[in-house]
């Protein structure tokens, strides 16, 4: 556990050391008072916003930010939906793939223009390398970067006083692409290729054995060598909280993920944004602490949950046990642990960190096969999403959640104090707390309909890949996932069928827009209102007391709500294994 | 709503074109000039022929080579253009009754080793292409290697070490062995050693093995 405990410190101290000068460097980004970086690039800013027909200074009410944001991210996924099904006819298709049927390209339009990635495809065999460049790679952009402009609207409804509107949407998202995605990915991309990771438009290529080997009937002497254009899709995947694998066993892949560095600069990546844009509330709002304390809150959660995760998986399979082999912890052994699905390079220890970091980000990329972990670490990637991806959170779409989450404990801390309820000198009324609660609650109805749909339909059942309540897990799982935009997989379900393409696109898309709709009608409200003095009774925000009051309503509306699900599936699982209760095989 | 859907669709175009053209080859053109060999996939080559990717693994079951992990690609391990896990839970009986056949054949195939089978010798990785062993899988398979090839137990050990990378800091990931990287060394020693003509002894057999484990 030692090691882990040093990897989780680390990786922690470096998310935040690179997220707060890049939270205040990103306030600059959106700020009104003048900033190096956007003068340096005002012609362009200027040159794109002419070209558009865009004006600059018009300020944008909710309605009309959300109209916006819905037409972009429309154009986007008719622009992938398109270039999937015709890329047979385009060029850089050096493999001669074919277009993508369409079902899975309805379902991966959908879940890459939300920010979820889901894959139910293998990107090595299915997309050209065309597809993997302009059409997900820029969804990978752009969906990040919508994310983050809804942070940035809420924190100016929160931060504003009396003000018509939220911002202007146009020059948000250009803004976000230009000053912060594209330029901590240009570095990233480098940094991985310098370590390994192939950067190449050639097309695939195939090595001669040098001990050829049969495989059934037939003697294998060649192995073709997929690669492509990896290191600037891996760069963003990481930091836009994507997660989209370039190729099918995702950041698994040792060119996705070539070495224990990379692994540990993949973690910082998926960390860094969300944590820079808590670091950016808390300057938008001018008092830093608000925004230190709802770091603690996400802490408070995730350092336990991921040496919960390690604990279990590094604790091994007693099952393989009882076959007569080791998984002892040592370093000659790559660690120890359950290495089912885990390479040797990371050990058990880094993969279930990276997959509690991938889970609590709603990033989704895999180091492992999250499919084989140990029950109980099964459950830590499923808790995470279902804490309704705060923990860190999305870019952007994990803040805007974080806040509601609070503005609803500051309604509960008002009626404890009998005290109309306020946040940063906005009083929260009865159409916030409407909007705080939709938003909060579309996410758990959508996990667990879909998932009781799915157990009780043939079709449903059909995708299932292990036996017993891991079954269930499974199904759980995946509708978790793709309602919280996260788009990791317990990856043996089958979930290229007509049901699943269909549902999961469809929880996908509510779990999106159903939840961050709500989201920026609360923040044009909260802009329009008069910033109120804080006084001797205002219920201080960013004190231990009120940190623990968020934890216990997160944690409240996480637990109630999925506990039964959770209990039929991992609980069960690992209950089943407990000595009273033998496995049978 | 004409406007906005004018401003959507140009402003998609150009930042399509920024970060979906301009950007990623930007990054093929650098990883040309700067890292021509890692940007292509850090290939190996024996007399100017590909025989691999330092980065990918290969299935290696000869008696004179040391093993790779098992792989779980379709159709035939280490597929690198199907990269793919198990996806089996840790109760499945399918993977209980693969580890099973698994330690099974390594210990028929290694009779002089002791203790237990290392853990990743007889499970699958996550991509089903890891080119590493962890140390004690290498040193479980030293005497067979040695009976086989004829090479010194030491002189291996020597070359293991060789061969073996670790991670740029203790806590970060773990140290592995390379496998295709020290089973070419392996090749090239025995080219050196074997008089001209003389054939692998005994046991020994290389190839081709059967698959499949």
């Amino acid at each position: 556990m030692m090691p882990v405990m040093e990897l989780d410190t680390a990786l922690l101290v470096a998310a935040i050391a690179l997220g707060w000068p890049l939270g205040r460097y990103m306030a600059g980004v959106y700020g009104t008072e003048p900033f190096w970086a956007r003068r340096a690039a005002a012609p362009l800013e200027r040159a794109i916003y002419r070209l558009c027909g865009i004006c600059a200074q018009e300020e944008m009410d909710w309605k009309r930010y959300a109209v916006a944001l819905l037409l972009f991210n429309l154009a986007g996924a008719v622009f992938l939906y398109a270039l999937m099904l015709a890329q047979g006819h385009l060029p850089l298709d050096p493999e001669g793939l074919r277009g993508v049927g369409a079902g899975l390209a309805f379902n991966t339009a959908a879940s890459f223009v939300t920010n979820t990635n889901w894959q139910a495809y293998a990107g090595e065999t299915t997309m050209s390398y065309l597809t993997q460049m302009l059409g997900l790679g820029v969804q990978n952009f752009l969906s990040a970067a919508t994310g983050i402009v809804i942070a940035v609207a809420m924190i100016r409804g929160i931060a504003r006083n009396k003000a018509p509107g939220l911002g202007n949407f146009w020059v948000d998202m250009t803004r976000t692409v230009l000053y912060v995605l594209v330029p901590l990915a240009l570095v990233f991309a480098v940094i991985l290729m310098a370590q390994g990771v192939p950067d190449t438009l050639g097309s695939y290529v195939q090595a001669h054995l040098i001990a050829p080997f049969t495989s059934g009937k037939a003697v294998v002497t060649h192995q073709v060598i997929a690669l492509g254009p990896v290191a600037s899709q891996e760069a963003i995947k990481e930091l836009g909280n994507n997660g989209g694998g370039f190729f099918n066993a995702n950041s698994a892949h040792p060119f996705e993920n070539p070495t224990a560095l990379t692994n540990f600069l993949e973690m910082v990546a998926m960390l860094v944004i969300p944590t820079a844009l808590v670091f950016m509330f808390g300057r938008m709002v001018r008092d830093d602490r608000q925004g230190w304390a709802l770091l603690a809150v996400m802490l408070l959660f995730f350092i336990p949950l991921s040496l919960a995760s390690a604990h279990f998986d590094l604790a091994g399979n007693p099952a393989l046990r009882a076959l007569g082999v080791t998984q002892a912890h040592a370093p000659a052994l790559a660690g120890g642990g359950n290495m089912v699905g885990v390479e040797d390079r990371f050990g058990v220890g880094a993969s279930t960190l990276f997959g509690t970091v991938a889970t609590a980000t709603s990033t989704g990329a895999a180091n492992c096969a999250y499919d084989s972990f140990m029950p109980l670490s099964g459950l830590v990637n499923l808790f995470d999403m279902q804490l309704g991806e705060i923990i860190f959170g999305g870019v952007g779409s994990g803040l805007a959640t974080m806040l509601a989450f609070v503005i609803f404990a500051v309604f509960v801390g008002g009626l404890m104090i009998g005290r109309t309820p306020e946040y940063l000198g906005k009083k929260i009324e009865s159409f916030e707390i409407k909007m705080a609660s939709l938003s909060i609650l579309i996410m758990p109805l959508l996990v667990l309909i879909g998932t009781a749909i799915a157990v009780v339909t043939a079709a449903g059942r059909a995708g299932v890949f292990n036996p017993g309540p891991h079954g269930f897990s499974e199904i759980l799982y995946a509708f978790t996932s793709a309602a919280n935009n996260n788009g990791s997989a317990f990856g043996g379900l089958a979930a290229d069928s007509h049901f699943y393409n269909v549902a999961l696109a469809l929880c996908v898309l509510i779990g999106r827009y159903w939840t961050y709709l709500p989201l920026l009608a609360l923040a044009g409200s909260l802009a329009q209102k008069a910033r109120i003095p804080a006084s001797s009774g205002t219920l201080a925000t960013h004190t231990p007391l009120f940190i623990g009051l968020i934890a216990g309503v997160v944690l409240l509306v996480g637990a109630l709500n999925f506990f039964p699900a959770l209990s039929l599936g991992p609980i069960v699982e690992h209950m089943m294994r407990l000595p009273s209760h033998p496995v049978v095989r | 709503m004409m406007h906005d859907l004018k401003a959507a669709t140009i402003l998609l175009l150009f930042l399509a074109a920024l970060t979906g053209l301009v950007y990623p080859l930007a990054m093929t053109g650098i990883g040309r000039e700067v890292f021509p060999a890692r940007a292509g996939g850090s290939l190996m080559r024996v007399g100017g022929r590909v025989v691999g990717s330092r980065l990918i693994g290969q299935y290696f079951r000869g008696n004179g080579y040391f093993w790779s992990r098992p792989s779980a690609t379709a159709p035939v391990p280490y597929n690198a253009d199907g990269s793919s896990p198990s996806n089996l839970s840790p109760d499945n009986p399918v993977l209980l009754r693969h580890v099973g056949a698994r330690v099974k054949a390594l210990r028929a195939a290694d009779p002089g080793a002791r203790g237990r089978v290392p853990v990743d010798l007889v499970t699958s990785s996550g991509s089903g292409l890891d080119p590493d062993i962890s140390l004690a899988a290498a040193r479980y398979q030293l005497d067979r290697v040695a009976a086989c090839t004829g090479i010194a137990k030491s002189r291996l050990q020597a070359l293991l070490a060789r061969y073996t990378s670790r991670p740029f800091a203790a806590f970060m990931g773990e140290p592995v062995v390379n496998v295709l990287a020290v089973n070419l060394a392996l090749d090239r020693l025995r080219a050196r050693h074997r008089p001209p003509g003389g054939g692998a002894r005994g046991m020994c057999r290389r190839t081709p093995v059967s698959g499949r484990m």
